[in-house]
């Protein structure tokens, strides 16, 4: 957990005014502790990829919560994706057959 | 994180041009040059980060991929997407898309995709997957005569949660009993799991089960054994008062109907029976009103007990 100078050290490229509108943008959701917003991890990591977007894909203010929003739907069904594989890998045996078998085939010839 | 960039190693600014900094390296080149500098470790290790620094920046490629912060000072690649093993982390719930209901049931996961599992009928709106939910397991430990007799029991699944069991007289141990939708809830309106409950029952210090009779070892003393008398045996539902008869010996069998296990099977009702063998004890063996009595005892018909032992 860090606060914004630290944030702002940390991230090369990164402007105290563009990280006050994400946060106000709800783009980046600190943690508001005591008048002050703290960074967790997952944060940064954000701030950070929120930075190379930009730069790299010249993304702007106006695309980037279509971006977000993806990228945020696509994390979203990764976790409860990797949370249903975790229950079916504390599964007995059997029951991972079971599964197994009874997954619908990828390649569906009459669609 | 570490140190100097590798401009500052070389002094210069991060727009220096490449003459700039070909002409900034070749100056501290000449100041630390090792073989102008013998015996100086520091010098030497100055010139070691200088050539490195000039050996990234006074390539086109490599500076550009450096200050897209691709590769780090030393050339070695950087992660480039280190957003992903946060947001598929637990910390990466606080972005779930706006909407997307809290993380809890197995039924969030099939109201991501409204509810049913078939294809072609994915988000059809109030066809939900029905699930029967999961059954819960627990074990309960009863004593021996709860087991023979039955009745209710409390069982504990959590500190805010209990279970009025029913045991039926002559439940056997490790019998395991399913208390229907006891278990854990279902999924879209089907019906809840159940509950199975395994049931340990701990031994007895005398009686002991064969089916629905009960067998227990009486001990009598010789007297007892030898002129008959009444006395108190226990059963499964309290004492009872019991004949012996008048010389009876260790291994006697007496049965007293009735007295094992009554249940109903079936529509059926069936009693067991309580059969106890008596097992003679002389007690104080040092008695000298009994020492006296054996000296001058003399049998008419002396018997061998171990008749039919001889080898």
């Amino acid at each position: 957990m860090i606060a914004i100078d630290e944030l702002l050290l940390r991230v090369a490229g990164l402007e105290r005014g563009d990280l006050l509108r994400w946060v106000e943008n709800r783009w980046v959701l600190p943690e508001r502790r005591g008048g002050a917003w703290l960074f967790h991890e997952v944060d940064v990591a954000r701030v950070e990829l929120i930075v190379e977007i930009r730069r790299d894909f010249a993304v702007d203010d106006e695309m980037l919560p279509l971006v977000l929003g993806l990228l945020d739907q696509v994390y979203s069904l990764r976790r409860q994706l990797r949370r249903l594989c975790e229950s079916i890998e504390r599964q007995p045996p059997d029951i991972r057959d079971a599964i197994r078998r009874s997954l619908p085939p990828v390649h569906d010839q009459s669609v | 994180m570490a140190s100097e960039t590798p401009y500052q190693v070389l002094g210069v600014k991060p727009d220096a041009s490449a003459d700039d900094i070909r002409k900034a390296y070749r100056k501290l080149a000449k100041q630390l040059h090792p073989d102008l500098n013998p015996g100086k470790p520091a010098a030497e290790a100055r010139f070691k980060a200088v050539s490195a620094a000039y050996d990234l920046l006074s390539d086109p490629e490599k500076r550009t991929r450096y200050d897209r912060g691709e590769i780090d000072e030393s050339g070695m690649e950087k992660p480039r997407y280190s957003y992903r093993p946060h947001a598929e982390g637990t910390q990466g719930w606080k972005y779930r898309p706006e909407g997307e209901m809290d993380v809890g049931d197995l039924e969030d996961l099939f109201a991501m995709f409204g509810g049913g599992g078939r294809r072609g009928q994915a988000g059809r709106a109030g066809e939900g997957l029905r699930m029967q939910g999961g059954d819960r397991q627990f074990t309960l430990s009863i004593d021996f005569i709860e087991a023979a007799n039955g009745g209710r029991k409390r069982l504990a699944l959590s500190p805010e949660e209990s279970l009025d069991v029913t045991i039926p007289p002559g439940i056997e141990n490790g019998q395991v009993l399913r208390l229907k939708g006891k278990g854990s809830p279902g999924f879209g309106g089907g019906p809840a799991g159940d509950a199975l409950i395994e049931v340990h029952v701990a031994p007895h210090p005398f009686f002991r089960r064969d089916g629905d009779n009960i067998h227990m070892e009486l001990p009598v003393s010789l007297s007892e054994a030898v002129l008959g008398a009444r006395v108190s045996v226990p059963t499964i539902t309290g004492p009872v008062t019991m004949s012996i008869p008048k010389g009876s010996d260790t291994g006697a069998q007496l049965r007293l109907r009735g007295k094992g296990i009554h249940r109903t099977r079936g529509g059926n009702a069936s009693e067991g029976d309580q059969y106890v063998t008596l097992k003679v004890v002389i007690g104080d063996s040092k008695d000298p009103e009994l020492t006296q009595f054996l000296e001058e005892w003399a049998p008419k018909h002396s018997s061998d007990p171990r008749r039919g032992m001889d080898s």
